[in-house]
């Protein structure tokens, strides 16, 4: 093989502190090492020219570039060589920048580790094999997990681009949060206004398909044909028929069942409909609390039916769809507030979660808008909202900001003032976080026009006086203990990632942190991709974010898709493992730490088990390279061979 | 349920709070479990040890967990919150400082000797349901407020115990004997602590919050785990009284006190005479209904 360095001095950041001709003379002395040079900046037009111009002059096989991280320019230079006529795979990065150079100021020792660097690529490329990428056709359809304002978004915007779209969500309606918001900062609008007709566009659009009270059973495949196997979770009630028009609703006897949509105050009958512009508008029955599952009598509703859609018999069903991609907007639970047993939430019955107020005042809630306190149904006249309930408080395991309760605070004490103008509005708060377009505004208005009185500091306790709170607390501000009689108390509770978020992610082989947020490709590059292809996120699921940036998120995601399904084939990146099936014993330890799935047995002729790689699934890890007893598996482009070459250049 | 499990009382319970002492003994006698006083055991050093000299302090305390192993013991236990504070303190900062620990110790320590209050025995280790059914005579149709105090079980990495702001141990020993338990919100609040002695005012505002609330609730009497509280409750009543200018007359029991008398032992024997607001009356109203007591003792 006949192979060419170059040393680039990038500017001054390697040539300061690395001897780079030296490097670069070093390097001839280097088996099948014919040409070598230094140059001011390799990725440079006429960097990359120089290097193409030495593989015709020289008649070069194989590139070394000893510059930055391969992170950087890789793919810049890998461009390059194949432009002069050499397999993309013919080329290796030595890292003398970031490894190197940056590190240490002793240009002699610098010198020195830059050339055993320099060694360590020469002698890894003498084994490197020209790779070539195959192509696999998509299926052009998604998923879209989640019907949420998020879901709600990647759905629309991938079914406006002509895309079969395929929605699943757990609820019998789809709106997510936001459908139970009365209004969203910082315009007030009417939450339900703007989305519900969103919410229309879903049932009424042709190319998606709405899996309602399904759950997602499992994943297989690859990016471009991903297959999935759906739950249908029994409504006990057939959905063709059913017309929503709520007859069995108003004459259900079990009215005393617990009413998730307006979050536990009030009740709900065993069979309904959530709300009134519910998407699907399909009745369906909670087991439960059903008489006629828990007594074994009843069947009130069969009977009246008009169009005998009750069905007491309905199993779970799973069907599968097929997609090509999946984006996962499963959305956000909110922060069990009981946990502080100090504030008593759960406890005492005027002690809320903001989202149990934001059903308060609610036209379509259980008091019809008016603000009223859930012990005596009493309009309040004080009441006092606390912040970072399980947000900023690493005692209780949440340590990061959930970004939004600073801002609906606000909005609802301000609606609040506006409802009830003699009520008085605390808000104890650790520090106003209002960033987004128009919200610090938001904030300065409900304090200064609204006459919201906030102060600083954490509150210690509640407790009962009578028919009234007492909060207790500190203005840190003040540097005094302040106490304050109250009526009502709204808890800010923060964001959590939503219940069975982790079980899904094992499924779709996509990773989460420490908290169960889903993982992104790359914090600030990749904000929507995951690390498994064909997988994006959108919404809360990924972080905290409010209402605008997960529709910006929705849409991202749908772009994501749309630029991948614009083509009719993916290239295959060949940096994968490899089978080699005459030494393959057929252990199938690789299956098992596989952490994608992209390994499956493979029958031959003979009978014989042998481990195959899907290709398309394969994200070039190594873990099976590792764990094969007999080496049988190897990672295309740093197989074992290439790396003992490394190690022997630099030991031996 | 025989046990045998190191004692360490402590200087409050050798003196102020002697019936804290022998109510504890009396009680776990009583329910199988030995006592064996640490032998020559010396104070925990509590507040002036460790502001005046951290590692010094942890040490002093530690002398006492050091002789407990020696003596082969894997669990002690304490009835003062504070001591009990002290003595763990001692193990976090052997396990921090192990060598300069051992140097002052000059004594072997292997920090794994298990530290608990008499409310976690009762609590954890012999349990509310057998409490329960060894009652004698149940404190029907009395209310008492469990007060915990902020030590008990606070800071929650230390104390490992129960809910650190709403802990229902006492509350669930309580209802074990009987006894109605209002939902007490003062259940973690301070007393006032030390105060009582430099700073009386401090300790007349907020040990009088705590009455004014038992007394709203209900109670006919407090139930306590902590000999100051008890000391600021019982022994401060008038202060407090002066203060607030109110007449409280609230009993101020120890919960070894209430389980011990549920079970049937003799007050003079868990030393409520001992007591400032004397829970006589309360106590006569218990054996009341059961014919064969002997009244005698009740004083």
């Amino acid at each position: 093989m006949r192979i060419g360095v170059f040393v680039c001095r990038c500017g001054t950041n390697i040539a300061n502190t690395v001897d780079t001709e030296a490097v670069a003379n070093k390097a001839l002395e280097y088996p099948d090492v014919t040409h070598a040079t230094d140059y001011m900046y390799t990725c440079s037009e006429p960097g990359q020219q120089e290097i193409q111009q030495a593989i015709k002059e020289h008649a070069l096989q194989g590139i070394v570039v000893a510059a930055c991280s391969p992170r950087m320019h890789e793919a810049t230079f890998r461009r390059a060589v194949e432009k002069a006529g050499l397999n993309r795979y013919m080329f290796e990065q030595a890292n003398i920048r970031e490894h190197c150079s940056w590190i240490s100021s002793d240009i002699e020792a610098n010198t020195r580790k830059a050339m055993d660097l320099v060694r360590m690529s020469v002698e890894k490329l003498r084994f490197n094999q020209p790779l070539f990428s195959s192509y696999v056709p998509i299926n052009k359809r998604v998923l879209v997990i989640g019907g949420g304002v998020a879901g709600i978004q990647a759905a629309l915007d991938c079914a406006e681009g002509g895309l079969d779209v395929v929605m699943v969500e757990r609820e019998s309606t789809i709106g997510g949060k936001m459908a139970k918001l009365d209004k969203t900062f910082p315009t007030i609008d009417c939450s339900s206004c703007i989305l519900g007709p969103k919410m229309v566009d879903v049932a009424q659009n042709d190319n998606i398909h709405l899996y309602a009270y399904s759950e997602i059973d499992s994943v297989s495949g690859y990016i471009g044909n991903f297959k999935v196997g759906i739950r249908k979770k029994a409504t006990y009630v057939d959905w063709d028929a059913c017309t929503g028009c709520g007859l069995c609703t108003e004459k259900c006897p079990a009215k005393k069942c617990y009413d998730r949509f307006n979050e536990g105050l009030g009740t709900t009958t065993a069979i309904n409909i959530p709300f009134p512009q519910a998407i699907p508008k399909k009745a369906c029955i909670d087991a439960d609390y059903c008489r006629y599952f828990t007594k074994g009598k009843c069947k009130v509703c069969q009977k009246l039916c008009p169009t005998s859609a009750i069905r007491f018999e309905m199993e779970d069903e799973i069907v599968t769809e097929e997609v090509g991609a999946i984006v996962v907007a499963t959305g956000y639970d909110l922060f069990d507030d009981s946990v502080y047993g100090e504030y008593g939430g759960g406890h005492y019955p005027d002690v809320i979660s903001a989202m149990q107020y934001e059903r308060l005042l609610s036209a379509a809630g259980p008091t019809g808008g008016h603000i009223r306190r859930p012990s005596d149904g009493k309009a309040p006249k004080d009441i006092v909202w606390l912040s970072c309930i399980g947000s900023r408080d690493a005692s209780v395991g949440r340590p990061y900001c959930s970004g939004i309760c600073c801002m609906y605070i606000a909005k609802q004490a301000t609606m609040t003032r506006d409802h009830l103008p003699d009520c008085n509005c605390y808000v104890s708060y650790m520090d106003i976080r209002a960033p987004g377009k128009n919200y610090d505004e938001f904030v300065r208005r409900a304090q200064e026009e609204y006459g919201v009185q906030y102060f600083r500091g954490r509150v210690g306790k509640i407790y009962p006086k009578g028919d009234r709170l007492i909060v207790q607390g500190a203005d840190t501000l003040l540097g005094i203990q302040i106490e304050i009689e109250a009526d009502l108390v709204v808890l800010a509770t923060g964001i959590e990632p939503s219940d069975g978020a982790r079980g899904l992610a094992e499924k779709l082989r996509i990773s989460y942190d420490d908290y169960g947020f889903y993982m992104e490709s790359h914090p600030k590059l990749r904000p929507v991709e995951t690390n498994t292809a064909g997988v994006y996120l959108s919404g809360v699921c990924q972080g905290p974010k409010d209402i605008p940036a997960s529709v910006g998120q929705g849409s991202a995601a749908a772009a994501k898709v749309q630029a991948l399904f614009s083509r009719d084939t993916i290239e295959t990146d060949p940096q994968v493992a490899n089978v080699k099936e005459i030494a393959c014993i057929g252990c199938g330890k690789c299956i098992d730490v596989c952490p994608f799935g992209a390994i499956q047995w493979k029958t031959l002729r003979d009978g014989s088990q042998k481990a195959q790689v899907l290709e398309t699934v394969c994200q070039g890890c190594g873990l099976c390279n590792a764990t094969c007893p007999p080496k049988a598996i190897q990672l295309q482009h740093c197989t074992d061979d290439q790396i003992l070459a490394e190690v022997n250049a630099l030991c031996g | 349920m025989a046990k045998r499990i190191a004692y360490y009382p402590g200087c409050s319970c050798s003196g102020m709070a002697i019936e804290y002492d022998q109510s504890t003994r009396v009680l776990c006698d009583a329910l199988g479990i030995e006592l064996v006083e640490i032998s020559d055991w010396n104070c925990c050093g509590s507040t002036p040890a460790h502001s005046y000299d951290p590692l010094l302090g942890a040490a002093l305390a530690g002398r006492n967990l050091a002789i407990a192993e020696a003596q082969g013991f894997d669990v002690v236990m304490t009835p003062c919150p504070s001591c009990l504070r002290g003595l763990k303190n001692a193990v976090k900062v052997y396990e921090e400082r192990k060598q300069d620990f051992l140097d002052l110790l000059q004594m072997p320590f292997s920090g794994r000797i298990r530290i608990i209050s008499v409310l976690q025995l009762l609590y954890e280790d012999v349990g509310p349901e057998t409490i329960k059914n060894r009652v004698q005579y149940p404190f029907t149709g009395k209310a008492i407020v469990p007060y915990y105090g902020c030590l008990l079980t606070r800071p929650p990495e230390f104390a490992q115990f129960d809910d650190p702001e709403n802990p229902v141990s006492l509350d669930e020993l309580l209802r074990a004997v009987g006894a109605t338990v209002p939902d007490f919100a003062y259940k973690t609040e301070c007393c006032g602590a030390a105060y009582g002695v430099t700073e009386n005012d401090i300790v007349g505002k907020l040990t009088g919050r705590l009455l004014d609330m038992a007394r709203r609730v209900g109670a006919d009497a407090v139930g306590v785990a902590c000999p100051l509280c008890q000391q600021n409750l019982d022994l401060r009543q008038s202060q407090v009284n002066r203060y607030w200018r109110t007449k409280f007359r609230m009993p101020i029991l120890y919960i070894t006190q209430v389980i011990g008398y549920a079970l049937g032992i003799d007050s003079e024997r868990l030393g409520t005479k001992k007591l400032f607001i004397s829970p006589d009356a309360l106590l006569r109203d218990i054996c009341k209904h059961f014919e064969k007591v002997d009244e005698s003792h009740l004083g």
